[in-house]
């Protein structure tokens, strides 16, 4: 089984645990991720490896508390086990050739992008950080960030603590002031990475992002992941749970990709409300 | 004295009524009465016609005396000697074109119901017996197996009977591959399926699910454990899809998909985690067993209306005759000679925050013509100038085969693919890695149940003779 080993809250929506899974935890590599279902009969959902440690067999989630399934998860405590834990899915984060790097994370995103920023810390690249939030009370993970970064930069949507506005503020001011990267890594929401891409555009620095599409197998079998690139003016389907989940930014289709994200969001909506109810239900008669 | 009548017996089925809205399995399957009439109808042909025309050579005179001799369990103890999964291939074989098609009593009139008796013995023999633990002496030698559908299955269990130590290892959380995930429940039960891979697990084979290779272990890795060989059975790979404009709206699902949804996550459930769009106008693309499958889930999860679309005629519909059959009966709608150029989405021009905005309206199609025949001898079918036509629907499904998975090949060295992608293999299954055989959809990219079962004992019997001196 896939024992619970270790659980932190990162802040109210965002949650941190260790699982007991050998196998994944001696091959997970940074961009990389698995696939869990929390009970026997609930939905397969991907999650992006945001740490493995070969030598006690722990793999690290992160995770942000936005529908059912991800309610539940939070929910599981040290000692808990889960149905189901596969991986690790999807290729690693390209990092050969990369002595001076960017990192940009958007929320949630951070968990993902943490793990690369420390493979390129450790590979000896000089690692230049920026991470955003939408206020004061959702940062996570700054220290970590701090010690692996040469350079941090934080920002809040309201200004409630580091810079005000959002990633491409920082983003733009090092590279206007000349700051030279030889990759960009951005991780973060649809819109987040789409806005990073286009203001980095112009300075002709290759771009990373990491897609997270709506997904079921996560080998190759279902398609339901596949996203579109424009590669010299045609449109190409690929697949993120096997071409991916990284993606060369200037290539992603991202409005198309954020349309597919809302496939489902009426149940989902719905499965979120019956579960938030299905709890209260369960606290009141507890109380 | 040889029962003469020129029909088989017919097989019960659900009325189209009840199965509009079921996933209960529509063939209900002979009784042990109509079994033995239908057993007089075979004539015991000396030179056995029909066993040379299955992939896996069931001595099939031989088990139908048993059951004109009310033999079920003998009957069952002939056929499991060549099949890994009676319950299964008589459910799912495409009998017409293998044992059937050769049939003597075919030749004036219909010939002997060779699945639904299979499919009859086996379900005897489920119903009234227990898997038995088996106390096979063991070798000392350990076998891999990549994938449990029914290649993978099959080599497990005749290596468990040889003696050897097979584990088979499982990418999802549910044994059974394109079993569990692709075939439906309203025609094989996951009951049916469960109860195959117990029988295995009573052999003495373990089963790890969520393991994928080529990832959470490698090839290489199983050799390192101490596996002498390995047989990968992955199965069929990445969807096609056919590249035309649209295909990126929200209600457009590979049939891999939209069937893993229903079937393997059991989205039909209102208790289901996993969703699934309850589309009222579906169009299927494609003419093949999947495509079948996919529309009359698709009916059964709700919609009011379901076309296949077919770009050739009904001629060449390669699906089993009778999943075609219970198709129509169930009113689904077969547009044939018909081939889609576009996928039509919905766009709100002033509102980019339309909740509709992204998801399928409609389908264009051109109707088509067969020319003149292709190198495989199919007339090719040609475009009809003029001939656009929009369907509206809100859901398509593509179902048109499927491409290699790239995850075991690019991370195995030494093991050669042909140009589609299968792994290539030489007549006993043999890849051109020493110790590494391969069969099933992963060589021949999609294909039968019984071909990849039978893939599956050449196998066996390759790496038996391959490890017994080692």
């Amino acid at each position: 089984m896939y024992s619970i080993i270790y659980k932190k809250r990162l802040n109210d929506f965002v949650t941190e645990l260790h699982i007991h899974a050998p196998l994944v935890a001696k091959k997970a590599k940074a961009g990389q991720f698995i696939i869990l279902r929390v009970t026997e009969d609930a939905e397969r959902i991907p999650l992006t490896v945001a740490g493995a440690d070969a030598q006690t067999g722990a793999v690290s989630i992160i995770f942000q508390t936005v529908g059912a399934t991800t309610l539940a998860l939070s929910r599981l405590e040290v000692g808990d086990s889960l149905s189901d834990f596969v991986g690790p899915l999807g290729k690693p984060t390209e990092l050969d050739g990369v002595k001076r790097a960017l990192v940009v994370g958007g929320g949630v995103g951070c968990a993902i992008a943490l793990p690369i920023a420390r493979a390129l810390k450790e590979a000896g690249c000089r690692v230049i950080s920026v991470i955003g939030f939408r206020s004061r009370e959702l940062v996570i993970l700054e220290r970590e960030f701090s010690e692996i970064s040469d350079e941090l930069h934080i920002v809040t949507d309201d200004g409630s603590y580091g810079q005000r506005g959002n990633v491409c503020l920082p983003v733009e001011a090092l590279l206007s002031g000349g700051a030279v990267f030889d990759r960009v890594f951005a991780i973060g929401p649809l819109v987040m990475m789409k806005y990073t891409v286009l203001t980095v555009k112009p300075y002709e620095i290759p771009i990373t992002v990491s897609m997270n599409p709506i997904m079921i197998d996560g080998t190759g079998m279902c398609g339901g992941c596949r996203l579109s690139l424009i590669e010299d003016g045609r449109r190409v389907m690929k697949f993120a749970c096997v071409d991916g989940p990284d993606f060369d930014g200037y290539a992603v289709d991202f409005d198309e990709a954020a349309s597919r994200l809302g496939a489902y969001t009426d149940f989902e909506r719905h499965a979120y409300g019956e579960a938030c109810n299905l709890i209260k239900k369960g606290e009141a008669q507890n109380g | 004295m040889a029962n003469m009548s020129p029909k088989k017996n017919k097989m019960p089925t659900l009325s189209p009524e009840q199965r509009r809205t079921s996933f209960d399995e529509v063939a209900t399957g002979y009784t042990e009465e109509m079994a033995i009439d239908e057993a007089l109808r075979c004539l015991g042909c000396r030179n056995m016609p029909c066993v040379s025309a299955c992939p896996v050579n069931i001595r099939i005179p031989e088990f139908i005396a048993k059951i004109r001799e009310c033999d079920f369990e003998g009957a069952y103890e002939i056929i499991s000697q060549s099949s890994s999964l009676p319950a299964v291939c008589g459910r799912v074989c495409p009998q017409e074109t293998q044992c059937e098609s050769k049939c003597v009593r075919g030749i004036k009139g219909e010939p002997v119901g060779i699945g639904r008796l299979e499919r009859f013995v086996a379900d005897w023999h489920n119903k009234n017996t227990q898997p038995v633990l088996n106390n096979i002496p063991k070798n000392g030698k350990k076998v891999a197996v990549v994938g449990s559908g029914p290649a993978g299955l099959a080599c497990a269990g005749d290596l468990a009977r040889l003696g050897y130590g097979v584990t088979v290892f499982e990418a999802l959380h549910t044994a059974g591959g394109v079993l569990v995930y692709g075939i439906p429940e309203f025609r094989l039960p996951k009951s049916i399926v469960g109860r195959e891979v117990e029988n295995l697990r009573a052999l003495g084979v373990e089963i790890e699910t969520n393991v994928v290779i080529g990832k959470t272990l490698t090839v290489d890795e199983l050799f390192e454990n101490g596996f002498g060989a390995v047989f990968i059975a992955s199965g069929a790979g990445l969807p096609n899809f056919m590249g035309i404009p649209g295909e990126s709206y929200k209600g457009v699902y590979s049939a891999n998909e939209f069937l893993t949804r229903s079937n393997l996550m059991k989205a039909y459930s209102p208790d289901s985690q996993t969703p699934i769009m309850r589309a009222e106008r579906v169009a299927v693309v494609g003419g093949g067993n999947v495509a079948m499958d996919a529309a009359r889930t698709a009916l059964r999860l709700g919609a009011k209306k379901v076309y296949i679309v077919y770009r050739r005629s009904m001629e060449e519909l390669p699906a089993r005759r009778e999943e075609v059959l219970h198709a129509i009966e169930e009113g689904i709608e077969f547009l044939i000679l018909t081939n889609p150029t576009e996928i039509l989405g919905y766009a709100n021009e002033s509102d980019s925050r339309d909740p509709k905005n992204g998801f399928v309206t409609g389908i264009k199609c051109v109707k088509m013509e067969l020319g003149e025949p292709d190198e495989r001898g199919r007339r090719r079918p040609v475009k009809i100038d003029g001939s656009e036509h929009i369907i509206p629907v809100d859901a398509v499904i593509m179902s048109i085969g499927t491409s290699p998975n790239p995850l075991i090949k690019s991370t195995t060295a030494g093991l050669d693919v042909n140009g589609h992608g299968g792994i290539i293999v030489g007549e006993d299954g043999a890849t051109t890695r020493e110790g590494v055989y391969a069969g099933g959809d992963a060589v021949t990219g999609a294909a039968t149940v019984i071909s990849a079962m039978g893939a599956g004992k050449l196998a066996a019997k390759s790496i038996h003779s391959y490890l017994k001196d080692k």
